[in-house]
């Protein structure tokens, strides 16, 4: 038992500097919170229906900002519904409010509460109302209240760090293999390019641009996504039949890709796709889960399951740990190796497709610098460069954890020629980190 | 030639390393103008001695005089600042730089901060002149032949002006015409006054080049004559010395057919045309010196190394192998001679090393049955008496022993029909290596055919059934009946 703890420590001990930052941002970005919309909403009308029973007559005022539209909705559809009486929706200027308050006042009805957002609850108006509309019998301003809440924490936020390290993590899967094999896979940038150019292209080209049906666009995607996966088993081809370096094999090909990108692209960024491709990277279907985020998350269940399950797995590791005892013992060295490189460039395709979806458009000027990025999240996820080690897991940890603290410093209004520099030592520590616990 | 003073004295050198005593005592004294054949079986000593005396290793105890005045050998510094040159086997060349660069490493000539190339040029042309050779001075010694190598080396000694020059095996990869060559500079040397110990296992060279001989036996010496009294028998009768011991079980012995043959087997240099048969239960000894050609017939016959012609057959079916996947799937195994390299994944727990390739058949769908890989594991660690503290320990951090008995393991439960083993018991104590006698002897008796690559010649004749002997890639001898084969009779046919 002791034993086991201490060995998931090892192999997981980045989600604990994960877990400490969480923790750092969440206290450093703790700050007054104002709920708005529906919980906006929840809050007044139960304050309402305390002090003036079940059937109020109320005043909404709020603000034409867009978020206070589900306030004043959800606030005349709960009391309608509780058989209170909304006798006006004001929405806009407190000019607007004075005039729907004058009528009230001149036809002589009672108002018992006005229901206002922090912003429409402050106006200078409702501050005197026993005095300029007597005959409204003391309406009394109910305002949501507000409450403290780290922002870093805030459901939002959570997922806008997940939707946004989704594509880096997604591609970080397969270079975490090809890295346990003892290689590395330069080119996953410029393929993730070429793949947000290719889909583009395509479905511009031959699926029918903005009008292109869903098949059209599906196709589209396989298409580039398998001319990204030839690539990789070129790169692959190289790697084993010629015995070139990983390094120079996918320098080659980094150079390659992206200019192959920005030939086809004409240099400029393509955008006639439908509205409905961005389904993909925007939508959010599960539970309000970000689509890529699921995709993210079932992408790494199974690579986990691969590597820490399957023959082909171990076979990975034996080929990283020993190529020489791993071919002795009858593993198919070359035929594991070009499997890491195909899976690479083909989730590096994934990415780019992504990435098309995100941004509903393909250019070649995605992905700059995505290899180094990808390959941050491997190392500072504790699998080593050597080759042999490393876990699935690790690797999503060292995503996240790059995410988290570019999120973070974002929220902290550092600015980003200093992100740059934090993120360069936040690397090199968590390699440090790891280095002196596996010297232990 | 005999001078009052030796030129070097080595006295009572002692040295050893975990788990094993290397040296236990070593004499050696080498005069000026003299050559100095330095003898032994493999392990007997020789590479550890020339390595403290090149000062890669420093004596537990000890001491080393140059002209009867004692002198520290502690760093490789010290051994060039005593005069000392040793020329590896391998050289210690840096492939990308020319012979000139090479010669003057870390002792460049420099001429206010500047490598003075014209002069370090002329300096190097002038050194092989006087070896009588032409070098191109200009291209990277990667390009230039093995002999070529190997003056450029001579060369740096003499730049340095060493005036102790240590040879290992310096014949072992040139041809008969550069080995002349070789010796004729050799006995420039010695008029230049230079002493030079030569590590050899060809004796006729011995006898054609040395002054007089020193031979070492398990970290001691135990003769040192002239050459001019000595013969070949009495040398390899002071290399082998030991006798046998009862340190091997009894058999009963049962042969069946031939169940591994190979004929004509060619890879370059290394193995020139083997052909033999291995039948059921029986147990093929593979010998001979270091660099034989032992090694590279198992790895053809495992598929390690392509080959260039020969044939395998497995029952008498004709094998195409061409790869170690193919062979493992045809039923033959090699357990590698070095584990570290070759025989185990060292990061990586011992479970996993053994299930690596047994996965083909510990694996349904692409799924590692665990419960059942822990569960033959668990088998074998009974059955070998393997000492792990569990099985997701490190391979690397076992003892010798289990090292290899985690290797026997992984190969025994693949269920192989010929298992090749080379050099079963290096670096394994006594206990251990009789457990491995033993499972020999179980695997022999249960059918299968097994080949033992082995440098013991003690093991060699008591383990064996027949015995082949390899020298420079051939087969140069067989001894049908191994029970009346002598130390002796192996040497002589080893060292052809």
């Amino acid at each position: 038992m002791k034993h086991s703890l201490s060995r998931f420590l090892s192999d997981y001990g980045m989600i604990f500097v994960l877990l400490l930052l969480c923790a750092f941002f969440s206290v450093a970005t703790y700050s007054e919170q104002s709920p708005a919309g529906e919980a906006a909403a929840k809050q007044v009308i139960s304050a309402i229906q305390q002090q003036f029973g079940k059937t109020p007559r109320v005043l909404v005022a709020a603000s034409d900002q867009p978020g206070d539209t589900a306030f004043a909705a959800s606030i005349e559809r709960e009391l309608a519904a509780s058989g209170g009486q909304v006798l006006k929706t004001v929405r806009g200027q407190p000019k607007e409010a004075r005039e729907a308050l004058a009528k009230i006042n001149a036809a002589g009805g009672k108002l018992d509460a006005i229901a206002c957002t922090q912003v429409t609850g402050a106006w200078l108006l409702f501050s005197d109302l026993k005095t300029d509309f007597p005959a409204l019998g003391e309406p009394r301003v109910i305002t949501p209240r507000s409450y403290r809440w780290p922002n870093f924490l805030k459901s939002e936020n959570m997922l806008n760090i997940a939707n946004q390290i989704a594509v880096i993590a997604i591609v970080a899967v397969g270079m975490t293999m090809v890295i346990i094999t003892g290689g590395i896979d330069l080119s996953v940038g410029s393929l993730l390019a070429l793949s947000a150019v290719l889909t583009a292209g395509f479905i511009r080209d031959f699926a029918g641009g903005v009008n292109a049906s869903f098949g059209g666009m599906l196709l589209a995607c396989v298409a580039a996504i398998t001319l990204c996966g030839i690539i990789g088993a070129f790169s692959g081809a190289m790697i084993t039949r010629f015995a070139i370096p990983p390094f120079i094999v996918t320098l080659a090909m980094m150079l390659v890709g992206s200019g192959l990108a920005y030939i086809l692209a004409k240099g400029q960024s393509i955008y006639q796709i439908p509205d409905s491709f961005v389904w993909l990277g925007r939508g959010a279907d599960l539970m309000s889960l970000p689509n890529a985020v699921v995709l993210m998350l079932v992408l790494y269940a199974l690579a986990h399951v691969l590597m820490s399950r399957m023959k082909l797995g171990r076979y990975l590791y034996a080929v990283g740990g020993n190529s020489e005892a791993a071919r002795l013992s009858g593993v198919p060295v070359k035929r594991v190796l070009m499997f890491a490189y195909i899976a690479s460039a083909l989730l590096a395709g994934l990415g780019g497709v992504i990435m098309a979806s995100q941004l509903k458009s393909g250019s070649a000027t995605y992905g700059n610098m995505y290899e180094l990025y990808v390959i941050a999240a491997v190392v500072v996820g504790g699998t080593s460069l050597s080759g042999g080690e490393g876990k699935m897991l690790g690797t999503l940890t060292g995503a996240f954890t790059i995410a988290v603290i570019q999120n973070g410093m974002n929220l902290t209004n550092v600015e980003s020629y200093t992100q740059k520099v934090v993120l360069g030592l936040v690397i090199l520590g968590a390699v440090l980190l790891d280095k002196i616990r596996h010297a232990r | 030639m005999s001078a009052a003073e030796p030129l070097l004295e080595m006295r009572g050198i002692v040295k050893s390393f975990p788990g094993v005593q290397a040296l236990r005592g070593v004499d050696l004294s080498l005069r000026t103008g003299e050559v100095l054949a330095l003898l032994g079986e493999n392990g007997a000593g020789k590479s550890t001695l020339m390595k403290v005396l090149g000062g890669a290793h420093r004596a537990d105890e000890g001491t080393l005089s140059i002209d009867g005045r004692v002198t520290p050998f502690d760093s490789p510094l010290d051994s060039r600042n005593a005069g000392v040159a040793v020329i590896y086997q391998e050289f210690n060349l840096v492939p990308g730089l020319t012979a000139v660069e090479n010669i003057f490493l870390g002792q460049e000539v420099t001429r206010a901060g500047f490598v003075a190339r014209k002069q370090e040029r002329e300096r190097a042309a002038a050194l092989f002149k006087r070896l009588g050779v032409e070098i191109d001075l200009d291209v990277p010694c990667r390009r230039l032949t093995t002999a070529q190598q190997q003056l450029v080396e001579i060369a740096k000694a003499l730049a340095f002006d060493a005036r102790i020059i240590v040879m290992d095996e310096p014949s072992a990869a040139l041809t008969s015409h550069e080995v002349e060559r070789l010796f004729e500079i050799i006995r420039d040397l010695k008029r230049h006054g230079i002493g030079i110990i030569y590590i050899s296992h060809r004796l006729d060279e011995v006898f054609t080049v040395a002054d007089c001989v020193t031979v070492l036996r398990d970290g001691r010496n135990v003769g040192e004559r002239p050459v001019a009294q000595i013969t070949r028998n009495q040398m390899i009768e002071l290399m082998v010395g030991r006798e046998l011991k009862d340190e091997f079980p009894a058999r009963a012995v049962t042969l069946g057919a031939p169940r591994l043959e190979v004929s004509g087997l060619r890879r370059g240099r290394a193995v020139r045309d083997v052909s033999f048969a291995v039948r059921r239960g029986e147990i093929l000894a593979l010998t001979g010196l270091v660099g034989a050609g032992r090694t590279e017939t198992a790895r053809l016959i495992f598929g390690a190394d392509p080959r260039e012609a020969g044939e395998i057959r497995l029952d008498g079916n004709v094998l195409a192998l061409r790869s170690p996947q193919d062979a493992i799937a045809a039923g033959i195994g090699l357990l590698t001679e070095d584990r570290k390299l070759q025989g185990l994944v060292l990061r990586h727990s011992v479970r996993e090393n053994f299930g690596l390739p047994n996965l083909t058949w510990l694996s349904r769908r692409g799924f590692v049955q665990l419960g059942q890989e822990r569960t033959h594991f668990a088998r074998y660690v009974d059955q070998l008496r393997i000492k792990v503290p569990n099985q997701e320990q490190r391979a690397g951090n076992l003892s010798g022993g289990n090292q290899q008995k985690v290797v026997l393991a992984k190969w025994l439960a693949r269920n192989c029909d010929v298992l090749i083993f080379d050099e079963p018991t290096r670096g394994i104590d006594v206990g251990a290596k009789y457990e491995i006698y033993l499972l020999l002897n179980e695997l022999a008796a249960a059918g299968k055919a097994i080949v033992m690559i082995s440098s013991e010649l003690p093991e060699v004749l008591g383990m064996a059934d027949r015995i082949l002997v390899m020298h420079e890639g051939r087969v140069t001898g067989e001894i049908a009946d191994a029970r009346r084969a002598t130390q002796e009779q192996i040497m002589q046919l080893a060292v052809a």
